[in-house]
C-alpha cells in the first residue's frame, strides 16, 4: 500500500545503516581493519582463490591401496608367527581382507590355530580386536581382518590424512589454509596466496612412510631380478637405481617415530637423526641384537635410503640415517617424518592454481565491468522513467549493492569471478522489479485511475509477479549450490543473496520514497504516464 | 516529464498480432532446436577440462614479446600427450591481445602422473621458447571430470523439473508444460550457440545455462501472470486474443528489462576479460532466446492445448491442486 507507514521507514533506514556499517570494512586496508574498535564489524569480502590467487587441490585417499598393504603386513605376521612355532606351511592364498593358510601337516592345525588366535587377540591401534582366525576344513586356517575393522580403516585413514596434511602445510608456513573433507574419501585443500603450488603438492603428495626392514642375505639379488623373488621378500631400488632384496616384514615403522631432526654423520655430511617411542625402541633393540653383522634397509615410500650393517644392538631407540642428501633434502624429509606418515597414498584428482597477479587482474576486470554495468543501468532507468521514478530505482539499486556487500562480508561467503558476474546480473534483474511496478502504474493510470490509486495498484498487482519471478531465480541458484563446485557455488550464493536484497530494496525502498513524494508533492498526474 | 526521449520512444500501447506469426516461429524454433541437438554431437561441444579431464595452463611472455604458438605446440607435441590445443589470448593485465599470452590445453594420458606431466610440459616449453611465466594452471583427473559432467547435466535436469513443478502449482498444467517446453527450447538453443561460437563448455557454462533457465522462467512467469489475470478479466474474449493482449501489455517491460540485462552482459563480455567472456556471451544470447521463447514458445503452446476458462474464472486462488489431473 502506498502509505508512509512507520515500520517500513524504520526498516529501510535501519537496514541502510546496518548495511553501511557491515560493508564499511571493505573500504579499509587490512591494517586499518585490525585497528578498528572491537565492537565494529571487521570482516571484509572473502575473495575466492580465483580472485586473490592460490591453490586448490582435490585429493583422494587411496583406501584400497592401504587395505592391500595392511593385508600384506598381515600375511607376513602370519608367516613369521607360524615359522616361530615351527609349523610348516604349504601355501598362502590371499583374499580380500585376509589370507587362507594351507598347512603342510594337518595334524598341526590345532597348534597353528592357537598361535594365530593369540596373534589375533592382540588389540590393534583402535583398541579393539581387528583380526580373527577361523579353521577352514581339516588343514587350512583363515586369518583376516574383521568386517568392522575393514570398514573402519577407510574412515580413520581419511581423518588421519587430514591431520597429516594440515601439519605438513603448517610446516610450510602457508597463510590460512583450509582443509576440509569432501564426500567419503576426498580432501579439499585450499591455500590462498601460496606462491609455489608445486611445493605444496610435493609436500602433500608424499606418503612419508618410513620403515626399517631386514635385507634378505640368503637369496641373491640377481635371482630376484630374473623374476625369482622369494615370497617373503621384495625388490626395492634406491635413488641411484641400485636394487636391494628386502624382507617384507616391517621391523619398526614411522608410526613409532617420536622425533626426527637434521643431523650430521661423522664426516659432517647431512644426515637425519631419529628417536623411537618405547615400543619402537624395544622392537628395534630386539631386531638389532638378533641380527648383529647383518644389513637392514631404511625405506621411505618404497625407496631404499640406505642399508647399513648392524654393528651392535641399538637399545636406546635413537640413531641417524645416512644417505646421499643435501641439507635441503634432509630438512624436507625431517619435516615430512615429523608430520607423520599418510596412512594411505593420496592421489591428486584436481588441481587449480591461480597466481596472485592473475587474481588481481581478475578483480580489476570484475570491478570495471561492475562499474560499467551499473552506469548503464542508471542511465537506462533515468532515460526510461525520468529523474524521479528512475532516480528512486537507482537509490534502491545503490542500497541493494551495499546490502549485498554487507551480507557477503557478514557471512564470509566466498566471492568468485563468476560471483561478480552474478552480482552484475543481479543488478539488472533487480531493476526488473521496478520496471514491473512502474509499467503496472502506467497501465492503471492509462485506464483512468487517480495517481494514488494507480500507484497503489502498481505495487500490489506487481507483487505476485515479482515474487514468482524471484522464486524461480532462487530455485536455479539453490540447484547450482547443491550440484555445483567451487566458483559455481560462489556464483549461486551471490545470486541468492541478491534475490533477497533486490526484492527488499527495489520494492520497499521505492514504496517508502514514492509515498514520501506523494505526501509532499501531492501530484495531479503520474509523471511516468504520458 | 513531457518530452523525455525514451518514454516517447517506447510504444505506449502496442497491438502486435504475435499469435499470427506463431506458426512461422514454431517452424523456426523446431529447425533451430534440431540443428542445435545435431550440433552437440557433430561437430560436438568444445568440452573444457572440467568435463573432459586434462590440464590447462596460461603461458605468457612479458608484454609486447610474441610467444610463438607453433613452437609451443611442437614442444608439447614432442611429449606424446595426444590432443594438444594452443590458443593465443588477451593479456590478463591489459586485456589486450598482443600475442604474448597463450592458453594451452592437453590431456594427461592414462597411467601417467599429472604433476610429472605438467612439469615436463613446462620444461619443454621453457627450453623451446625461453623464459615464460605460468599463471593459471588447472589439472582435472578423469574421475573427477566424469563426476562433474554428470552432476552438471543432473543440475540442468533437476532445474527444469523443479521449474515445471513450481509453475504447475502456481498456475495450471498447461502453463507448466508451456513453461517447460520453453525452457527446454532455451537450453537446447543455448547449447547450439555454445557449439556455434566454439565456446568452451565448462562448469561456468553450466552456471550460465542455469541462470538462463532462471531468467527465462522469470520472463515466462511475467507473461503468464498477465495472461491468467486477463483470462479472468475478459471471460468471453477468444484465447488467441487474450494471449496477444497479454503479450502486448507486458511488451514494454520485456523490452526494458531484456535490453538492460543484455547491455550489462555486453559490458561484462567486453571488460570482464578472457575468463568471463564465454560465460557472458552465453548468458547474453541465452537471455535473448529466453525472451523470444516467452513470447513465441510458452504462450502459443497454451493456445495449442487450450485452457479451461470456466475453471480459471471461478477460481480466484492461483493454487488449486484438483485441476492438476485434468489435461
Amino acid at each position: 500500500m502506498i502509505q508512509l507507514s512507520r515500520w517500513k521507514v524504520i526498516l529501510v533506514v535501519a537496514s541502510a545503516i546496518l548495511g553501511c556499517l557491515l560493508a564499511f570494512p571493505n573500504l579499509l586496508s587490512s591494517a586499518q581493519r585490525e585497528a578498528l574498535p572491537g565492537w565494529l564489524p571487521k570482516n571484509a569480502l572473502n575473495l575466492g582463490l580465483d580472485l586473490q590467487g592460490g591453490s586448490y587441490l582435490l585429493l583422494e585417499v587411496d583406501v584400497p591401496a592401504m587395505r592391500e598393504k595392511r593385508v600384506t603386513n598381515l600375511i607376513e605376521d602370519v608367516r613369521v608367527t607360524l615359522n616361530g612355532e615351527g609349523i610348516a606351511t604349504n601355501g598362502f592364498q590371499r583374499e580380500a581382507g585376509g589370507v587362507i593358510v594351507t598347512l603342510a601337516n594337518p595334524g598341526q592345525q590345532t597348534a597353528a590355530f592357537e598361535a594365530l588366535r593369540q596373534l589375533a587377540g592382540a588389540a590393534g591401534p583402535s583398541g579393539q580386536v581387528e583380526r580373527t582366525a577361523t579353521r577352514v576344513g581339516g588343514d587350512r586356517i583363515r586369518f583376516a581382518y574383521t568386517d568392522t575393522a575393514l570398514a573402519g580403516m577407510g574412515a580413520t585413514a581419511v581423518d588421519q590424512s587430514i591431520e597429516v596434511v594440515r601439519r605438513r602445510i603448517d610446516s610450510l608456513g602457508t597463510r590460512e589454509p583450509s582443509i576440509t573433507r569432501q564426500g567419503a574419501d576426498r580432501i579439499v585443500v585450499q591455500a590462498p596466496g601460496e606462491s609455489d603450488p608445486r611445493k605444496l603438492e610435493e609436500v602433500i603428495g608424499q606418503t612419508a612412510q618410513l620403515t626399517f626392514q631386514m635385507v634378505d642375505t640368503e637369496n641373491s639379488v640377481t635371482d630376484a631380478m630374473a623374476g625369482r623373488v622369494p615370497p617373503d621378500a621384495e625388490l626395492l631400488m634406491d635413488e641411484q637405481g641400485t636394487p636391494y632384496l628386502v624382507k617384507k616384514r616391517v621391523l619398526v615403522s614411522g608410526e613409532n617415530l617420536t622425533r626426527a631432526s637434521v643431523d650430521a654423520d661423522q664426516s659432517g655430511r647431512p644426515a637425519i637423526g631419529f628417536r623411537f617411542d618405547g615400543a619402537g625402541a624395544r622392537r628395534f633393540g630386539e631386531a638389532t641384537s638378533a641380527n648383529i653383522g647383518k644389513p637392514f634397509a631404511i625405506i621411505l615410500d618404497g625407496k631404499v635410503i640406505s642399508a647399513p650393517r648392524i654393528n651392535s644392538a641399538i637399545t636406546n631407540g635413537s640413531g641417524i640415517i645416512e644417505g646421499q642428501f643435501s641439507i635441503q633434502e634432509a630438512a624436507t624429509m625431517v619435516n615430512l617424518l615429523n608430520g607423520g606418515a599418510l596412512p594411505a597414498p593420496l592421489n591428486v584428482e584436481e588441481r587449480r592454481t591461480v597466481t596472485a597477479e592473475l587474481g588481481a587482474d581478475a578483480v580489476t576486470a570484475g570491478a570495471l565491468s561492475t562499474a560499467v554495468g551499473f552506469a548503464i543501468i542508471v542511465v537506462f532507468m533515468i532515460l526510461a522513467y525520468g529523474f524521479l521514478f528512475g532516480g528512486v530505482s537507482v537509490i534502491g539499486l545503490v542500497l541493494n549493492g551495499v546490502l549485498i556487500v554487507a551480507a557477503m562480508s557478514l557471512t564470509q561467503a566466498t566471492l568468485t569471478l563468476p560471483g561478480i558476474a552474478g552480482l552484475i546480473l543481479t543488478f539488472a534483474v533487480a531493476v526488473d522489479a521496478n520496471v514491473l511496478i512502474y509499467e503496472r502504474m502506467r497501465d492503471e493510470a492509462r485506464s483512468g485511475r487517480s495517481v494514488i490509486a494507480s500507484m497503489d495498484a502498481g505495487f500490489s498487482k506487481a507483487w505476485g509477479t515479482i515474487l514468482d519471478a524471484n522464486v524461480t531465480t532462487l530455485v536455479a541458484a539453490a540447484i547450482m549450490f547443491v550440484f555445483g563446485a567451487g566458483p559455481v557455488r560462489g556464483f549461486a550464493w551471490t545470486l541468492s543473496i541478491g534475490v533477497f536484497t533486490s526484492v527488499f530494496s527495489s520494492v520497499l525502498v521505492a514504496q517508502v520514497l514514492l509515498a514520501y513524494w506523494l505526501k509532499t508533492a501531492k501530484p495531479k498526474k503520474l509523471p511516468i504516464a504520458e | 516529464m513531457r518530452g523525455w526521449p525514451f518514454i516517447k520512444l517506447l510504444p505506449q500501447k502496442t497491438n502486435f498480432h504475435f499469435v499470427k506469426y506463431a506458426r512461422f516461429a514454431a517452424v523456426l524454433s523446431v529447425v533451430l532446436c534440431v540443428a542445435s541437438i545435431v550440433a552437440c554431437f557433430v561437430p560436438g561441444l568444445n568440452m573444457g577440462i572440467d568435463f573432459r579431464g586434462g590440464a590447462s595452463m596460461e603461458v605468457s611472455k612479458p608484454a609486447g614479446q610474441a610467444i610463438e604458438l607453433d613452437r609451443v605446440r611442437e614442444a608439447v607435441n614432442s611429449l606424446n600427450l595426444g590432443d594438444v590445443q594452443v590458443q593465443g589470448i588477451a593479456r590478463r593485465d591489459t586485456n589486450v591481445d598482443d600475442g604474448s599470452t597463450a592458453i594451452l590445453r592437453f590431456q594427461v594420458p592414462e597411467g601417467r602422473d599429472q604433476t610429472q606431466v605438467v612439469n615436463q610440459v613446462e620444461t619443454a616449453i621453457s627450453q623451446t621458447v625461453g623464459e615464460v611465466q605460468y599463471s593459471g594452471v588447472s589439472v582435472v583427473g578423469s574421475k573427477v571430470s566424469g563426476e562433474l559432467f554428470t552432476s552438471g547435466l543432473l543440475a540442468l535436469g533437476v532445474a527444469i523439473g523443479l521449474m515445471f513443478l513450481y509453475i504447475w502449482f502456481r498456475f495450471e498444467p498447461q502453463f507448466g508444460f508451456g513453461a517447460v517446453i520453453g525452457l527446454l527450447h532455451d537450453v537446447v538453443l543455448t547449447f547450439g550457440l555454445i557449439v556455434l561460437f566454439r565456446l568452451e563448455f565448462s562448469l561456468n557454462m553450466v552456471a550460465a545455462i542455469l541462470t538462463v533457465i532462471g531468467y527465462s522462467m522469470n520472463d515466462t512467469v511475467v507473461v503468464f501472470d498477465r495472461l491468467r489475470e486477463n483470462l479472468r478479466k475478459y471471460k468471453t474474449m477468444p484465447l488467441r486474443e487474450v494471449i496477444d493482449l497479454s503479450l502486448n501489455e507486458t511488451l514494454s517491460r520485456t523490452i526494458i528489462t531484456g535490453v538492460t540485462a543484455v547491455m550489462v552482459l555486453a559490458a561484462l563480455a567486453i571488460f570482464g576479460g578472457e575468463a568471463l567472456f564465454g560465460f557472458s556471451i552465453a548468458l547474453m544470447f541465452g537471455i535473448i532466446i529466453g525472451t523470444y521463447s516467452s513470447i513465441y514458445v510458452g504462450a502459443p503452446i497454451i493456445l495449442l492445448w487450450g485452457v479451461k476458462r470456466g475453471a480459471l474464472a471461478d477460481d480466484a486462488k492461483p493454487i488449486k491442486l484438483g485441476m492438476a489431473s485434468r489435461p
